[in-house]
């Protein structure tokens, strides 16, 4: 069943087109990774669905649903009452996405009372409960604190207390592990394994990093230039990829079941600026198989594994 | 916290010591007493007698210590002027001065914190911009125009509001208040808003790019997305992080309206310490102009202690 719905979503700010015709769909209880390169537009999708696009960003074109929600068309009252109750999202800077000056367990529990879904002892009860869930030592008193208190890996594991105490149907997660070290990356990639599971949430994970991709999507959707170049399930992208940009990212992985051939893989190039993408496909200036047939605009092609390109790989060519 | 606390009381010894030393060494350029006191008649064998009585043929470090030597006693020296001790006439005179400042600060703070926030949360608007600008005159104006103008519309053309003096007083305990009284009211009116229209718009002013700042967080992000109210993004959140660094300059700057008030006693003839000192000064009045400079270093000192503890209660993240 579909939970999420973005259909040919435009963002531009003022003339510049920023995220150009993106569909995309989140199943109830799946988790699915949205992939690119910084700049790509994945983060902008994720805030049109939260309807926090910044100033002077709007919202050109497409539709968002949400289950029967519009959230396109919604207005700013009933997007603050589906936020922190339906939707729920979490950032890439756990300590500076945490008010400094609150002390945490108020801010876990906040999101209950503005709702009017518990009183404020009842909100602090359960906020201490989903301290505890999420695998802070001693709650109670952790809650008191305020998080310059706390390491990076325990506010990123408050902001997902805070996001998961509403029982939201979908969790956005913009790079949630980027700011953290490895070894704390690998266990809030658990955590939010776990509680997606037993709470039926869905996950829209924005994420450059296939390895974590690969821990914790059943879906992948790749990002290039403010357009989806390729999607479908997690494994048949990771086994064959048809779009050149995604077999590029796939191989910037080290892998560790081959020895290492010399010298890690880069993708060739930078990232053009908005104003700079080229017409037709936006991926032509880093391709590395690139026509005359290149400069109109692929679509997506393919039914549960769809992909934009003319010369896809896999193919004899 | 103790620790602390002493400290801060040691600095602000050494800052008294230095603030009196450097006034002390002023008082031999500003003029000879002894000229006003006797008068052009006087012989050379009077000037010298008063001048050896006075203690003021001695080097002014020695002249320092006997003052300190006195203040630690609560004796400020008797006024040349007014032949009456400096303490009394200043404790006669604080009150004026103390209601003056408080109203016009608490004018200043609460004027300036609102207008902040209304301009910052509104900053698209008409009205926030209106205010904006206007506020440039508040800054640039200078504080005795700024008196005149008020005088001119409210006093002579409206005839609202008295022009000078602090109208009826009534004595509680040795502190003469013009809170209790219709006319004491009305006399505040014009002198708080004339001392405390510089500091409300550079208030103003702070609060509002503090606040614009603290928009731009990642916390206030978060916030929206856990679907917070803007009502409760901007007060709960917001404020308290604006607040922060904006207590450290509403601090300085109690402060000087303090020392300001000189120049709005002088225009509305207060009956305050700033007119007493300004008087002071043309008569070459050293007892009462130490006094004075040590009173308003005092309370300096005091409010910048009072602003490090207020820190420490607004922000928890310093109490470790």
């Amino acid at each position: 069943m579909t939970l999420l719905a973005i259909q040919d979503l435009s963002v531009r700010a003022g003339d510049l087109s920023l995220v150009d015709g993106v569909t995309l769909d989140v199943g109830a209880g799946e988790v699915v990774a949205l992939v690119g390169e910084s700049g790509s537009g994945k983060s902008l999708t994720a805030l049109s669905v939260m309807g926090l696009l910044g100033d002077g960003l709007t919202i050109e074109s497409g539709s968002i649903t949400l289950g029967e929600a519009n959230l396109s068309g919604a207005s700013a009252s009933v997007m603050s009452e589906l936020r922190g109750n339906e939707i729920a999202m979490i950032f890439q800077e756990p300590v500076s996405s945490l008010n400094p000056l609150v002390p945490v367990g108020a801010q876990v529990a906040e999101s209950l009372i503005v709702h009017g879904r518990a009183t404020a002892e009842e909100a602090k009860a359960q906020a201490i409960d989903m301290l505890r869930q999420v695998g802070i030592p001693e709650p109670e008193s952790r809650a008191r604190q305020l998080p310059a208190e706390l390491s990076g890996g325990m506010c990123q594991r408050v902001m997902i207390a805070a996001a998961f105490i509403s029982k939201p149907r979908l969790l956005i997660a913009d790079e949630p592990t980027t700011a953290l070290d490895v070894t704390i990356q690998a266990q809030i990639l658990e955590l939010m394994s776990a509680l997606t599971t037993e709470t039926g949430t869905a996950i829209l994970l924005i994420t450059h990093d296939m390895g974590v991709v690969a821990e914790l999507a059943d879906r992948v959707c790749v990002m290039y230039g403010g357009c989806v170049v390729e999607q479908g399930p997690v494994d048949t992208i990771f086994a064959k990829p048809r779009h050149p940009y995604t077999r590029m990212l796939l191989n910037t992985l080290p892998r560790l079941d081959e020895e290492p051939k010399g010298e890690l893989f880069a993708i060739p190039g930078n990232v053009p600026s908005p104003q700079d993408w080229p017409s037709g496909c936006r991926f032509q200036t880093r391709c590395d198989r690139p026509t005359a047939a290149c400069f109109e605009r692929p679509e997506l092609q393919g039914d549960a594994h769809r992909f934009a390109c003319f010369h896809p790989t896999g193919v004899a060519s | 916290m103790f620790s602390f606390l002493v400290r801060r009381f040691l600095q602000a010894g050494l800052v008294l010591l230095i603030v009196g030393f450097v006034a002390f060494s002023m008082f031999n350029f500003v003029g000879d007493p002894i000229d006003n006191m006797l008068g052009q008649e006087a012989s050379q064998a009077d000037i010298e007698r008063l001048r050896s009585v006075l203690g003021l043929d001695q080097p002014f470090v020695v002249q320092y210590w006997k003052f300190l030597i006195n203040a630690l006693d609560g004796n400020f020296g008797i006024s040349y002027r007014q032949g009456r001790p400096v303490a009394e006439i200043i404790a006669e005179r604080a009150p004026a001065t103390l209601e003056l400042a408080a109203v016009s600060g608490l004018f200043a703070i609460t004027g300036g914190i609102v207008l902040g926030i209304f301009t910052a949360i509104r900053r698209e608007g008409f009205l926030a911009n209106f205010i904006m600008t206007v506020s440039l005159i508040g800054v640039s104006l200078p504080t005795f125009l700024i008196g005149i103008l008020l005088i001119y519309l409210f006093s002579v053309e409206l005839d609202w509001l008295p022009s000078f003096g602090r109208g009826e007083v009534v004595d509680i305990g040795g502190w003469s208040t013009g809170f209790l009284t219709a006319s004491g009211l009305k006399a505040l009116i014009l002198p708080s808003i004339t001392l405390g229209l510089f500091q409300m718009t550079l208030i103003m002013r702070l609060v509002r790019s503090e606040m614009l700042e603290v928009l731009r967080q990642d916390y206030i992000r978060f916030a929206r997305a856990r679907g917070l109210s803007e009502r409760a993004i901007n007060f709960r959140h917001a404020l308290k992080n604006t607040l922060v660094p904006v207590i450290t300059v509403t601090g300085l700057q109690l402060g000087s309206i303090i020392a300001f008030a000189i120049i709005t006693e002088t225009v509305f003839q207060w009956p305050g310490v700033g007119l007493l000192f300004i008087n002071a000064v043309q008569f070459v009045d050293i007892p009462v102009m130490a006094a004075y400079l040590i009173l308003i270093s005092v309370m300096f000192v005091a409010i910048n202690l009072l602003v490090d503890v207020l820190y420490v209660a607004i922000d928890p993240r310093l109490r470790s």
